[in-house]
Protein backbone atom coordinates (compact mmCIF):
# COMPACT_ATOMS: atom_id res chain seq x y z
CA UNK A 1 0.00 0.00 0.00
CA UNK A 2 2.94 2.35 0.14
CA UNK A 3 2.56 3.05 -3.94
CA UNK A 4 -0.73 4.84 -3.22
CA UNK A 5 -0.03 7.69 -5.79
CA UNK A 6 -0.45 11.38 -3.95
CA UNK A 7 -1.66 14.19 -6.31
CA UNK A 8 0.13 17.60 -6.59
CA UNK A 9 -2.83 19.83 -5.30
CA UNK A 10 -3.09 19.93 -2.21
CA UNK A 11 -6.92 20.41 -1.80
CA UNK A 12 -9.19 20.71 -4.70
CA UNK A 13 -12.94 21.99 -3.61
CA UNK A 14 -15.71 22.31 -5.53
CA UNK A 15 -18.80 23.56 -5.00
CA UNK A 16 -18.76 22.97 -1.55
CA UNK A 17 -22.28 23.86 0.34
CA UNK A 18 -22.82 23.37 4.30
CA UNK A 19 -26.22 24.49 5.37
CA UNK A 20 -26.93 24.37 9.11
CA UNK A 21 -31.04 24.57 9.49
CA UNK A 22 -31.47 27.38 6.88
CA UNK A 23 -28.02 28.90 7.06
CA UNK A 24 -25.85 28.54 4.38
CA UNK A 25 -22.25 28.36 6.50
CA UNK A 26 -20.80 27.36 3.19
CA UNK A 27 -22.08 28.10 0.00
CA UNK A 28 -20.57 27.12 -3.25
CA UNK A 29 -16.89 27.40 -2.47
CA UNK A 30 -14.27 26.42 -4.95
CA UNK A 31 -10.73 26.21 -3.53
CA UNK A 32 -7.56 24.61 -5.18
CA UNK A 33 -4.48 24.46 -2.94
CA UNK A 34 -1.32 23.59 -4.95
CA UNK A 35 1.10 21.68 -2.55
CA UNK A 36 4.10 23.26 -1.12
CA UNK A 37 3.67 26.15 1.10
CA UNK A 38 1.12 28.57 3.07
CA UNK A 39 -2.36 28.92 1.88
CA UNK A 40 -4.26 31.80 3.85
CA UNK A 41 -7.71 31.38 3.99
CA UNK A 42 -9.07 35.25 5.20
CA UNK A 43 -12.67 35.87 6.26
CA UNK A 44 -14.54 38.12 9.31
CA UNK A 45 -16.31 36.40 11.91
CA UNK A 46 -18.61 33.62 10.68
CA UNK A 47 -17.28 33.62 7.06
CA UNK A 48 -17.80 29.91 6.82
CA UNK A 49 -13.79 29.37 7.50
CA UNK A 50 -13.69 26.62 10.17
CA UNK A 51 -16.94 25.25 8.80
CA UNK A 52 -14.86 24.60 5.60
CA UNK A 53 -11.64 22.94 7.21
CA UNK A 54 -14.02 20.76 9.27
CA UNK A 55 -15.35 19.65 5.72
CA UNK A 56 -11.64 19.40 4.10
CA UNK A 57 -10.55 17.49 7.50
CA UNK A 58 -13.51 14.99 7.13
CA UNK A 59 -15.26 16.07 10.05
CA UNK A 60 -17.89 17.64 8.89
CA UNK A 61 -19.87 16.52 5.92
CA UNK A 62 -20.66 18.34 3.27
CA UNK A 63 -24.27 18.58 1.79
CA UNK A 64 -23.17 19.42 -1.50
CA UNK A 65 -19.89 19.56 -3.66
CA UNK A 66 -16.75 17.22 -3.42
CA UNK A 67 -13.53 17.93 -2.10
CA UNK A 68 -10.22 15.96 -2.38
CA UNK A 69 -7.22 16.22 -0.40
CA UNK A 70 -4.12 15.08 -2.32
CA UNK A 71 -6.40 13.32 -4.90
CA UNK A 72 -8.61 11.69 -2.51
CA UNK A 73 -12.39 12.05 -1.81
CA UNK A 74 -12.83 13.52 1.72
CA UNK A 75 -15.85 11.44 2.24
CA UNK A 76 -15.30 8.16 0.32
CA UNK A 77 -11.56 8.08 1.17
CA UNK A 78 -11.70 9.29 4.40
CA UNK A 79 -9.12 7.02 5.82
CA UNK A 80 -6.71 7.84 3.63
CA UNK A 81 -7.24 11.48 3.70
CA UNK A 82 -6.96 10.97 7.68
CA UNK A 83 -3.30 9.38 7.28
CA UNK A 84 -2.70 12.49 4.83
CA UNK A 85 -3.75 15.40 7.28
CA UNK A 86 -3.13 17.09 10.78
CA UNK A 87 -6.26 19.22 12.26
CA UNK A 88 -5.19 22.01 14.61
CA UNK A 89 -8.91 23.31 14.97
CA UNK A 90 -9.60 26.74 16.35
CA UNK A 91 -10.87 25.32 19.62
CA UNK A 92 -7.93 23.23 21.97
CA UNK A 93 -8.22 19.64 21.19
CA UNK A 94 -5.90 17.67 23.40
CA UNK A 95 -7.73 16.08 26.27
CA UNK A 96 -8.23 18.54 29.60
CA UNK A 97 -7.79 15.93 32.34
CA UNK A 98 -3.94 14.34 30.98
CA UNK A 99 -0.92 15.78 30.87
CA UNK A 100 1.27 17.24 27.80
CA UNK A 101 3.12 13.75 27.90
CA UNK A 102 0.08 11.54 28.41
CA UNK A 103 -1.51 13.33 25.61
CA UNK A 104 1.01 13.19 23.12
CA UNK A 105 2.02 9.33 24.18
CA UNK A 106 -1.75 8.16 23.22
CA UNK A 107 -2.13 10.24 20.05
CA UNK A 108 1.61 9.33 18.96
CA UNK A 109 0.30 5.18 20.21
CA UNK A 110 -2.91 5.85 18.30
CA UNK A 111 -0.77 6.77 14.93
CA UNK A 112 0.85 3.31 14.76
CA UNK A 113 4.37 4.36 16.89
CA UNK A 114 5.49 1.96 19.37
CA UNK A 115 5.74 2.47 23.19
CA UNK A 116 9.69 2.93 22.73
CA UNK A 117 8.92 5.60 19.63
CA UNK A 118 6.09 7.19 21.47
CA UNK A 119 7.82 8.21 24.02
CA UNK A 120 10.86 9.26 22.06
CA UNK A 121 8.63 11.58 19.62
CA UNK A 122 6.50 12.71 22.64
CA UNK A 123 9.67 14.22 24.16
CA UNK A 124 11.29 15.60 20.96
CA UNK A 125 7.93 17.43 20.50
CA UNK A 126 7.53 18.55 24.11
CA UNK A 127 11.34 20.02 23.48
CA UNK A 128 10.60 21.37 20.04
CA UNK A 129 7.54 23.56 21.53
CA UNK A 130 8.67 24.56 24.84
CA UNK A 131 6.64 22.54 26.90
CA UNK A 132 9.30 19.99 28.59
CA UNK A 133 9.21 22.09 32.34
CA UNK A 134 5.49 21.93 32.47
CA UNK A 135 4.84 18.50 30.25
CA UNK A 136 3.86 16.59 33.33
CA UNK A 137 1.23 19.44 34.71
CA UNK A 138 -2.57 18.93 34.03
CA UNK A 139 -3.60 21.00 31.18
CA UNK A 140 -5.90 22.49 33.32
CA UNK A 141 -3.09 25.11 34.88
CA UNK A 142 -1.58 25.87 30.94
CA UNK A 143 -2.06 29.24 29.71
CA UNK A 144 -3.53 29.51 26.01
CA UNK A 145 -0.80 30.12 24.30
CA UNK A 146 0.80 26.40 25.69
CA UNK A 147 -2.70 24.45 25.11
CA UNK A 148 -1.91 26.05 21.30
CA UNK A 149 1.35 24.49 20.96
CA UNK A 150 0.45 21.21 22.27
CA UNK A 151 -2.46 21.29 20.15
CA UNK A 152 -0.35 22.04 17.25
CA UNK A 153 2.49 19.73 18.44
CA UNK A 154 -0.57 17.19 18.25
CA UNK A 155 -0.84 17.38 15.01
CA UNK A 156 2.44 16.87 13.78
CA UNK A 157 3.31 13.48 15.08
CA UNK A 158 3.19 11.70 11.75
CA UNK A 159 4.49 14.50 9.88
CA UNK A 160 1.27 14.79 7.61
CA UNK A 161 2.05 16.49 4.16
CA UNK A 162 -0.83 18.76 4.62
CA UNK A 163 -1.19 20.73 7.83
CA UNK A 164 -4.94 22.80 8.77
CA UNK A 165 -4.77 25.33 11.46
CA UNK A 166 -7.91 27.14 12.14
CA UNK A 167 -6.61 30.25 13.61
CA UNK A 168 -3.55 29.35 14.63
CA UNK A 169 -2.69 32.80 16.16
CA UNK A 170 -5.79 34.01 18.02
CA UNK A 171 -5.52 35.20 21.22
CA UNK A 172 -1.79 35.09 21.27
CA UNK A 173 0.63 37.68 22.55
CA UNK A 174 3.00 38.88 19.61
CA UNK A 175 5.71 37.16 21.03
CA UNK A 176 4.22 33.51 21.13
CA UNK A 177 2.41 34.96 17.70
CA UNK A 178 5.47 35.63 16.36
CA UNK A 179 7.21 31.85 17.67
CA UNK A 180 3.88 30.50 16.18
CA UNK A 181 4.38 32.19 12.36
CA UNK A 182 8.07 30.70 12.68
CA UNK A 183 6.83 26.95 13.77
CA UNK A 184 4.82 27.05 10.50
CA UNK A 185 7.43 28.47 7.92
CA UNK A 186 9.76 25.63 9.37
CA UNK A 187 6.90 23.35 8.59
CA UNK A 188 6.35 24.05 5.15
CA UNK A 189 10.69 24.47 4.70
CA UNK A 190 10.46 20.50 5.99
CA UNK A 191 8.34 19.98 2.80
CA UNK A 192 4.56 20.27 4.23
CA UNK A 193 1.77 21.70 3.11
CA UNK A 194 0.19 24.67 5.25
CA UNK A 195 -3.83 25.49 5.50
CA UNK A 196 -4.35 28.29 7.76
CA UNK A 197 -7.35 30.53 8.12
CA UNK A 198 -7.15 34.11 9.69
CA UNK A 199 -9.10 37.12 10.43
CA UNK A 200 -6.09 39.66 10.21
CA UNK A 201 -5.07 40.22 6.57
CA UNK A 202 -1.67 41.50 8.09
CA UNK A 203 -0.95 37.48 9.13
CA UNK A 204 -1.89 36.06 5.73
CA UNK A 205 -0.28 38.90 4.11
CA UNK A 206 3.26 38.12 5.77
CA UNK A 207 2.63 34.00 6.05
CA UNK A 208 0.95 33.04 3.41
CA UNK A 209 2.00 32.23 -0.55
CA UNK A 210 -1.15 32.24 -2.07
CA UNK A 211 -4.98 33.84 -0.01
CA UNK A 212 -8.19 32.76 -0.48
CA UNK A 213 -10.56 35.58 0.69
CA UNK A 214 -14.08 33.94 1.88
CA UNK A 215 -17.33 35.83 2.79
CA UNK A 216 -20.89 34.60 3.44
CA UNK A 217 -19.70 30.79 2.42
CA UNK A 218 -17.63 32.22 -0.88
CA UNK A 219 -14.69 32.60 -2.58
CA UNK A 220 -14.64 36.16 -3.27
CA UNK A 221 -11.26 36.58 -4.25
CA UNK A 222 -8.15 34.79 -4.52
CA UNK A 223 -4.38 35.39 -5.22
CA UNK A 224 -0.59 36.04 -4.25
CA UNK A 225 -0.99 38.41 -1.53
CA UNK A 226 1.00 41.01 -4.20
CA UNK A 227 -2.25 40.39 -6.36
CA UNK A 228 -4.94 40.91 -3.86
CA UNK A 229 -3.55 43.98 -2.20
CA UNK A 230 -3.14 45.43 -6.05
CA UNK A 231 -6.68 44.85 -5.99
CA UNK A 232 -7.52 46.01 -2.79
CA UNK A 233 -4.71 49.36 -2.50
CA UNK A 234 -2.13 48.99 -0.30
CA UNK A 235 -3.01 51.31 2.15
CA UNK A 236 -6.60 53.45 2.63
CA UNK A 237 -7.12 57.13 2.67
CA UNK A 238 -9.50 58.88 5.22
CA UNK A 239 -11.00 62.26 4.72
CA UNK A 240 -13.00 63.67 7.37
CA UNK A 241 -15.08 66.94 5.75
CA UNK A 242 -15.81 69.97 7.47
CA UNK A 243 -19.09 70.47 6.08
CA UNK A 244 -21.48 67.47 6.05
CA UNK A 245 -23.52 69.37 3.01
CA UNK A 246 -20.05 68.65 0.93
CA UNK A 247 -19.94 65.31 1.52
CA UNK A 248 -21.29 63.80 -1.43
CA UNK A 249 -19.82 66.22 -3.88
CA UNK A 250 -16.72 65.22 -2.41
CA UNK A 251 -17.18 61.65 -2.49
CA UNK A 252 -17.68 62.13 -6.15
CA UNK A 253 -14.64 64.28 -7.15
CA UNK A 254 -12.40 61.51 -5.38
CA UNK A 255 -14.27 58.69 -7.46
CA UNK A 256 -13.43 60.71 -10.77
CA UNK A 257 -9.98 60.57 -9.44
CA UNK A 258 -9.89 57.35 -8.31
CA UNK A 259 -12.24 55.45 -10.87
CA UNK A 260 -13.08 53.70 -8.24
CA UNK A 261 -16.14 53.86 -5.55
CA UNK A 262 -15.46 54.93 -1.96
CA UNK A 263 -17.06 54.59 0.95
CA UNK A 264 -19.27 57.57 3.19
CA UNK A 265 -19.41 57.08 6.70
CA UNK A 266 -21.94 58.39 9.27
CA UNK A 267 -19.10 60.81 10.70
CA UNK A 268 -18.89 62.89 7.84
CA UNK A 269 -15.48 60.51 6.73
CA UNK A 270 -14.67 59.56 3.56
CA UNK A 271 -12.76 56.10 3.34
CA UNK A 272 -10.90 55.88 -0.19
CA UNK A 273 -8.81 52.89 -1.32
CA UNK A 274 -5.50 53.49 -2.36
CA UNK A 275 -2.85 52.43 -4.99
CA UNK A 276 -0.59 54.52 -4.77
CA UNK A 277 0.27 57.65 -2.88
CA UNK A 278 0.70 59.97 -5.69
CA UNK A 279 -3.04 60.51 -6.20
CA UNK A 280 -3.62 61.57 -2.08
CA UNK A 281 -1.83 65.32 -3.68
CA UNK A 282 -4.45 65.17 -6.56
CA UNK A 283 -7.23 64.34 -4.01
CA UNK A 284 -6.50 67.71 -2.14
CA UNK A 285 -5.88 69.57 -5.17
CA UNK A 286 -8.84 69.11 -5.93
CA UNK A 287 -10.94 69.20 -3.29
CA UNK A 288 -9.09 72.80 -2.20
CA UNK A 289 -9.82 74.14 -6.18
CA UNK A 290 -13.70 73.17 -5.67
CA UNK A 291 -13.53 74.80 -1.83
CA UNK A 292 -13.96 71.56 0.13
CA UNK A 293 -13.10 72.20 3.73
CA UNK A 294 -11.35 68.96 5.21
CA UNK A 295 -11.08 68.51 9.20
CA UNK A 296 -8.55 65.51 9.13
CA UNK A 297 -6.76 63.49 6.66
CA UNK A 298 -5.11 60.06 7.65
CA UNK A 299 -3.71 57.25 5.55
CA UNK A 300 -4.06 53.91 6.56
CA UNK A 301 -2.75 50.34 5.98
CA UNK A 302 -5.95 48.22 4.76
CA UNK A 303 -7.41 46.36 8.06
CA UNK A 304 -9.78 43.01 6.60
CA UNK A 305 -12.53 45.84 6.57
CA UNK A 306 -11.09 47.59 3.67
CA UNK A 307 -10.70 44.62 1.84
CA UNK A 308 -14.31 43.20 2.21
CA UNK A 309 -15.27 46.83 1.24
CA UNK A 310 -13.45 46.91 -1.39
CA UNK A 311 -14.20 42.98 -2.53
CA UNK A 312 -17.93 42.80 -1.47
CA UNK A 313 -18.96 46.27 -1.47
CA UNK A 314 -20.44 45.88 2.09
CA UNK A 315 -19.03 45.72 5.67
CA UNK A 316 -18.31 42.84 7.44
CA UNK A 317 -21.06 41.58 9.91
CA UNK A 318 -19.39 42.78 13.16
CA UNK A 319 -18.22 46.61 11.84
CA UNK A 320 -22.31 47.08 10.18
CA UNK A 321 -23.39 45.97 13.66
CA UNK A 322 -20.93 48.73 15.55
CA UNK A 323 -22.21 51.42 13.07
CA UNK A 324 -25.81 50.49 14.03
CA UNK A 325 -25.25 50.62 17.42
CA UNK B 1 10.58 17.22 -0.14
CA UNK B 2 7.66 16.77 1.32
CA UNK B 3 7.83 14.34 4.07
CA UNK B 4 7.24 10.50 3.41
CA UNK B 5 4.04 8.97 4.44
CA UNK B 6 4.82 5.78 5.72
CA UNK B 7 2.12 2.90 5.12
CA UNK B 8 -0.66 4.50 3.83
CA UNK B 9 -3.69 2.05 4.34
CA UNK B 10 -6.92 1.99 2.71
CA UNK B 11 -9.12 0.70 5.75
CA UNK B 12 -8.34 -0.06 9.20
CA UNK B 13 -8.07 -4.07 10.27
CA UNK B 14 -9.19 -6.15 13.20
CA UNK B 15 -6.00 -6.02 14.58
CA UNK B 16 -5.45 -2.80 14.47
CA UNK B 17 -9.20 -1.48 16.18
CA UNK B 18 -7.98 -4.10 19.17
CA UNK B 19 -4.67 -2.14 19.86
CA UNK B 20 -6.68 1.43 19.16
CA UNK B 21 -9.61 0.12 21.68
CA UNK B 22 -6.51 -0.99 24.13
CA UNK B 23 -4.86 2.00 23.91
CA UNK B 24 -8.08 4.32 24.33
CA UNK B 25 -8.92 1.97 27.27
CA UNK B 26 -5.39 3.33 28.78
CA UNK B 27 -5.97 6.50 28.15
CA UNK B 28 -9.42 6.16 30.28
CA UNK B 29 -7.33 4.91 33.35
CA UNK B 30 -5.23 7.46 33.23
CA UNK B 31 -8.33 9.53 33.36
CA UNK B 32 -9.31 7.79 36.52
CA UNK B 33 -6.70 8.90 38.29
CA UNK B 34 -6.60 12.35 36.98
CA UNK B 35 -10.49 12.72 38.08
CA UNK B 36 -11.24 12.47 42.13
CA UNK B 37 -15.17 11.68 41.44
CA UNK B 38 -14.00 8.43 39.68
CA UNK B 39 -10.84 7.84 41.67
CA UNK B 40 -13.44 7.66 44.62
CA UNK B 41 -15.54 5.45 42.48
CA UNK B 42 -12.57 2.77 42.87
CA UNK B 43 -11.38 3.18 45.76
CA UNK B 44 -13.31 4.71 49.02
CA UNK B 45 -16.65 4.09 47.66
CA UNK B 46 -16.28 0.26 47.82
CA UNK B 47 -14.59 0.89 50.96
CA UNK B 48 -16.96 2.92 52.60
CA UNK B 49 -20.29 1.64 50.88
CA UNK B 50 -19.01 -1.57 52.71
CA UNK B 51 -18.54 -0.68 56.14
CA UNK B 52 -21.61 1.84 56.45
CA UNK B 53 -24.24 -0.61 54.52
CA UNK B 54 -22.95 -3.43 56.62
CA UNK B 55 -23.46 -1.81 59.71
CA UNK B 56 -26.98 0.05 58.73
CA UNK B 57 -28.33 -2.65 57.60
CA UNK B 58 -27.01 -5.57 59.31
CA UNK B 59 -27.28 -4.33 61.95
CA UNK B 60 -31.50 -2.84 61.58
CA UNK B 61 -32.00 -6.10 59.99
CA UNK B 62 -30.22 -9.13 61.58
CA UNK B 63 -29.25 -7.16 64.81
CA UNK B 64 -26.01 -9.02 63.99
CA UNK B 65 -23.66 -8.04 61.28
CA UNK B 66 -21.76 -10.68 61.44
CA UNK B 67 -24.29 -13.44 61.03
CA UNK B 68 -26.04 -11.05 58.15
CA UNK B 69 -22.37 -10.49 56.10
CA UNK B 70 -23.20 -13.78 53.74
CA UNK B 71 -26.52 -12.24 52.57
CA UNK B 72 -25.60 -8.67 52.86
CA UNK B 73 -22.23 -8.43 50.88
CA UNK B 74 -23.50 -9.60 47.56
CA UNK B 75 -26.35 -6.71 47.85
CA UNK B 76 -23.41 -3.96 48.86
CA UNK B 77 -21.01 -6.00 45.56
CA UNK B 78 -23.96 -5.39 43.31
CA UNK B 79 -24.38 -1.34 44.81
CA UNK B 80 -20.50 -0.92 44.55
CA UNK B 81 -20.08 -2.09 41.40
CA UNK B 82 -22.89 -0.72 39.36
CA UNK B 83 -22.77 2.80 40.76
CA UNK B 84 -19.33 2.32 39.27
CA UNK B 85 -20.90 1.88 36.00
CA UNK B 86 -22.74 4.56 35.50
CA UNK B 87 -19.36 6.88 34.72
CA UNK B 88 -18.83 4.90 31.17
CA UNK B 89 -22.08 7.65 30.18
CA UNK B 90 -20.80 10.78 32.10
CA UNK B 91 -17.05 9.65 30.48
CA UNK B 92 -18.16 9.76 26.52
CA UNK B 93 -20.70 12.96 26.84
CA UNK B 94 -17.42 14.54 28.28
CA UNK B 95 -15.34 13.56 25.42
CA UNK B 96 -18.14 14.51 22.79
CA UNK B 97 -18.85 17.53 23.82
CA UNK B 98 -15.02 18.53 24.09
CA UNK B 99 -12.30 19.32 21.55
CA UNK B 100 -10.72 15.82 21.79
CA UNK B 101 -13.46 13.99 20.26
CA UNK B 102 -12.49 15.96 16.66
CA UNK B 103 -9.05 15.18 16.95
CA UNK B 104 -10.15 11.55 17.49
CA UNK B 105 -12.34 11.64 14.89
CA UNK B 106 -9.81 13.18 12.21
CA UNK B 107 -7.36 10.46 13.32
CA UNK B 108 -6.83 7.34 11.07
CA UNK B 109 -8.04 5.32 13.51
CA UNK B 110 -11.02 2.64 13.93
CA UNK B 111 -14.39 5.01 14.82
CA UNK B 112 -15.48 3.06 17.41
CA UNK B 113 -11.81 2.83 19.35
CA UNK B 114 -13.05 5.37 21.53
CA UNK B 115 -16.25 3.85 22.49
CA UNK B 116 -14.75 0.20 22.97
CA UNK B 117 -11.69 1.72 24.86
CA UNK B 118 -13.99 3.28 27.43
CA UNK B 119 -16.00 -0.25 27.72
CA UNK B 120 -12.65 -1.84 28.54
CA UNK B 121 -11.42 0.34 30.68
CA UNK B 122 -14.48 0.31 32.85
CA UNK B 123 -14.02 -3.43 32.52
CA UNK B 124 -10.92 -3.09 34.50
CA UNK B 125 -12.73 -0.45 36.97
CA UNK B 126 -15.26 -3.25 37.68
CA UNK B 127 -12.08 -5.42 38.64
CA UNK B 128 -10.77 -3.15 41.22
CA UNK B 129 -13.98 -2.15 42.96
CA UNK B 130 -15.41 -6.01 43.26
CA UNK B 131 -11.65 -6.76 44.74
CA UNK B 132 -11.74 -4.14 47.28
CA UNK B 133 -15.29 -4.89 48.41
CA UNK B 134 -15.02 -8.55 48.84
CA UNK B 135 -11.45 -7.49 50.79
CA UNK B 136 -13.52 -5.55 52.88
CA UNK B 137 -16.12 -8.20 53.60
CA UNK B 138 -13.25 -10.31 54.20
CA UNK B 139 -11.25 -7.93 56.87
CA UNK B 140 -15.20 -8.00 58.38
CA UNK B 141 -15.41 -11.39 58.97
CA UNK B 142 -16.85 -12.88 56.05
CA UNK B 143 -15.51 -16.42 55.01
CA UNK B 144 -17.82 -18.11 52.39
CA UNK B 145 -18.18 -21.56 52.12
CA UNK B 146 -17.54 -21.85 48.58
CA UNK B 147 -14.07 -20.30 48.99
CA UNK B 148 -12.04 -18.42 46.38
CA UNK B 149 -13.49 -20.39 43.51
CA UNK B 150 -16.95 -19.14 44.69
CA UNK B 151 -15.62 -16.03 45.22
CA UNK B 152 -14.16 -15.72 41.80
CA UNK B 153 -16.83 -16.93 39.84
CA UNK B 154 -19.07 -14.51 41.66
CA UNK B 155 -16.80 -11.65 41.08
CA UNK B 156 -16.64 -12.89 36.96
CA UNK B 157 -20.70 -12.63 37.56
CA UNK B 158 -21.18 -9.39 38.71
CA UNK B 159 -17.85 -7.64 36.52
CA UNK B 160 -19.69 -9.16 33.58
CA UNK B 161 -23.32 -8.38 34.71
CA UNK B 162 -22.16 -4.60 35.05
CA UNK B 163 -20.72 -4.52 31.92
CA UNK B 164 -23.86 -4.93 30.28
CA UNK B 165 -25.59 -3.02 32.10
CA UNK B 166 -22.79 -0.29 31.55
CA UNK B 167 -24.10 -0.52 27.71
CA UNK B 168 -27.29 1.66 29.14
CA UNK B 169 -25.54 3.98 30.59
CA UNK B 170 -23.46 4.15 27.56
CA UNK B 171 -26.38 4.68 25.90
CA UNK B 172 -27.67 7.79 27.83
CA UNK B 173 -24.06 9.12 27.28
CA UNK B 174 -24.68 9.08 23.71
CA UNK B 175 -27.98 10.86 23.42
CA UNK B 176 -28.20 13.14 26.34
CA UNK B 177 -26.63 16.97 26.03
CA UNK B 178 -24.72 17.16 29.08
CA UNK B 179 -22.33 15.08 31.24
CA UNK B 180 -24.79 16.23 34.32
CA UNK B 181 -27.81 15.22 32.51
CA UNK B 182 -26.35 11.53 32.04
CA UNK B 183 -25.42 11.60 35.41
CA UNK B 184 -29.53 12.34 36.76
CA UNK B 185 -30.80 10.34 34.36
CA UNK B 186 -28.35 7.33 35.45
CA UNK B 187 -28.94 7.88 38.96
CA UNK B 188 -32.71 8.11 38.42
CA UNK B 189 -32.29 4.24 37.10
CA UNK B 190 -29.52 3.39 38.73
CA UNK B 191 -31.07 3.79 42.73
CA UNK B 192 -34.58 2.07 41.99
CA UNK B 193 -32.64 -1.29 40.53
CA UNK B 194 -30.37 -1.50 43.10
CA UNK B 195 -32.46 -0.53 46.24
CA UNK B 196 -35.86 -2.09 44.87
CA UNK B 197 -34.18 -5.45 44.91
CA UNK B 198 -33.43 -7.60 47.41
CA UNK B 199 -29.73 -6.45 47.75
CA UNK B 200 -30.31 -4.69 50.95
CA UNK B 201 -33.87 -5.93 52.87
CA UNK B 202 -35.61 -9.24 52.56
CA UNK B 203 -38.21 -8.69 49.45
CA UNK B 204 -41.21 -9.80 51.36
CA UNK B 205 -41.05 -6.46 53.51
CA UNK B 206 -42.06 -4.63 50.98
CA UNK B 207 -44.87 -3.46 49.63
CA UNK B 208 -47.34 -4.92 46.83
CA UNK B 209 -45.85 -3.30 44.25
CA UNK B 210 -42.29 -2.56 45.49
CA UNK B 211 -42.48 -6.39 45.67
CA UNK B 212 -43.61 -7.47 42.06
CA UNK B 213 -40.29 -4.39 40.95
CA UNK B 214 -38.07 -6.34 43.53
CA UNK B 215 -39.27 -9.79 42.40
CA UNK B 216 -38.61 -9.35 38.06
CA UNK B 217 -35.92 -7.06 38.94
CA UNK B 218 -32.45 -8.37 37.41
CA UNK B 219 -30.51 -7.20 40.24
CA UNK B 220 -32.45 -9.00 42.78
CA UNK B 221 -31.30 -12.66 40.64
CA UNK B 222 -27.81 -11.17 40.40
CA UNK B 223 -27.43 -10.80 44.03
CA UNK B 224 -29.06 -13.84 44.65
CA UNK B 225 -27.04 -15.40 42.15
CA UNK B 226 -24.03 -14.32 43.68
CA UNK B 227 -24.82 -15.55 47.34
CA UNK B 228 -25.85 -19.09 45.85
CA UNK B 229 -22.42 -18.89 44.55
CA UNK B 230 -20.22 -17.64 47.26
CA UNK B 231 -22.47 -20.00 49.99
CA UNK B 232 -23.27 -23.17 47.93
CA UNK B 233 -20.75 -23.39 45.12
CA UNK B 234 -23.53 -23.76 43.10
CA UNK B 235 -25.10 -21.59 39.87
CA UNK B 236 -28.93 -21.74 41.02
CA UNK B 237 -31.69 -20.59 38.04
CA UNK B 238 -30.58 -17.56 39.48
CA UNK B 239 -27.69 -17.13 37.84
CA UNK B 240 -29.53 -18.14 34.40
CA UNK B 241 -31.93 -15.16 34.78
CA UNK B 242 -30.01 -12.46 35.72
CA UNK B 243 -27.42 -13.81 33.05
CA UNK B 244 -30.49 -13.18 30.29
CA UNK B 245 -31.14 -10.24 31.87
CA UNK B 246 -27.91 -8.71 31.61
CA UNK B 247 -27.75 -9.76 28.24
CA UNK B 248 -30.87 -8.74 26.77
CA UNK B 249 -30.37 -5.35 28.40
CA UNK B 250 -26.91 -5.36 26.44
CA UNK B 251 -28.40 -6.27 23.28
CA UNK B 252 -31.04 -3.56 23.35
CA UNK B 253 -28.88 -0.88 24.20
CA UNK B 254 -25.64 -1.83 22.46
CA UNK B 255 -27.28 -1.69 18.62
CA UNK B 256 -28.66 1.48 19.69
CA UNK B 257 -25.29 3.15 21.20
CA UNK B 258 -23.01 1.79 18.59
CA UNK B 259 -25.62 2.79 16.05
CA UNK B 260 -25.45 6.59 17.20
CA UNK B 261 -22.22 6.36 17.82
CA UNK B 262 -20.77 6.14 14.93
CA UNK B 263 -22.80 7.98 13.02
CA UNK B 264 -22.00 10.86 15.33
CA UNK B 265 -17.92 9.70 15.49
CA UNK B 266 -17.92 9.21 11.32
N1 LIG C 1 -22.62 23.51 14.31
C1 LIG C 1 -23.26 24.59 13.82
N2 LIG C 1 -24.60 24.70 13.90
C2 LIG C 1 -25.25 25.77 13.42
N3 LIG C 1 -24.65 26.80 12.80
C3 LIG C 1 -23.33 26.77 12.67
C4 LIG C 1 -22.55 25.66 13.17
N4 LIG C 1 -21.25 25.90 12.89
C5 LIG C 1 -21.21 27.07 12.26
N5 LIG C 1 -22.45 27.61 12.11
C6 LIG C 1 -22.77 28.87 11.43
O1 LIG C 1 -22.16 28.85 10.16
C7 LIG C 1 -21.59 30.10 9.84
C8 LIG C 1 -20.13 29.93 9.54
O2 LIG C 1 -19.45 29.57 10.73
P1 LIG C 1 -17.91 29.25 10.81
O3 LIG C 1 -17.63 28.78 12.19
O4 LIG C 1 -17.51 28.37 9.70
O5 LIG C 1 -17.29 30.69 10.59
P2 LIG C 1 -15.79 31.18 10.77
O6 LIG C 1 -15.40 31.84 9.51
O7 LIG C 1 -14.94 30.06 11.23
O8 LIG C 1 -15.94 32.26 11.91
P3 LIG C 1 -14.95 32.65 13.14
O9 LIG C 1 -13.96 33.61 12.60
O10 LIG C 1 -15.87 33.28 14.13
O11 LIG C 1 -14.34 31.39 13.65
C9 LIG C 1 -21.88 31.00 11.02
O12 LIG C 1 -23.03 31.75 10.68
C10 LIG C 1 -22.19 30.06 12.15
O13 LIG C 1 -23.12 30.63 13.02
MG1 LIG D 1 -13.84 29.68 12.88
Amino acid sequence: MNSLKLSATAVQAQDLVKIFGDNYAVNGLDLVIPSGGIYGVLGPNGAGKTTTIQMLATLLKPDRGSAKVFGFDVVKDSHIVRQLIGVTGQYASVDEKLSATENLFIFSRLLGLSSRDARRKTSELLEEFGLTEAAKRPLAQYSGGMRRRLDLAASLINQPPLIFLDEPTTGLDPRTRNQMWNTIRRLVSEGSTVVLTTQYLDEADQLADRIAVIDRGKVIAEGTPAELKAKVGTASLELVVANPESLPYAAYIIEQILLTEVHVNVANIITAPLANAEVITDILLALRSDGIELAGVSVKSPSLDEVFLTLTGHQTEQETITVEN
Amino acid sequence: MRPTVQQITKSTTIALTVRQSLIMAHRGLLRVRRTPEQLIDVTLQPILFTLMFAYLFGGAIAGNVQAYLPLIIPGILAQTVLTGSVAIGVNLREDMNKGVFDRFRSLPISRIAPLAGALIADAIRYVIITVLTFSMGYIMGMRPHAGFMGVLEASMLIIFFAWCVSWMFAFFGVIAKTPTGVQGISMMILFPLTFVSNAFVPVNTLPKALKWFANVNPVSHLVNAIRTLLEQGKTSSDFWLSLVGAVVIMAIFSVATVRIYTRKAA
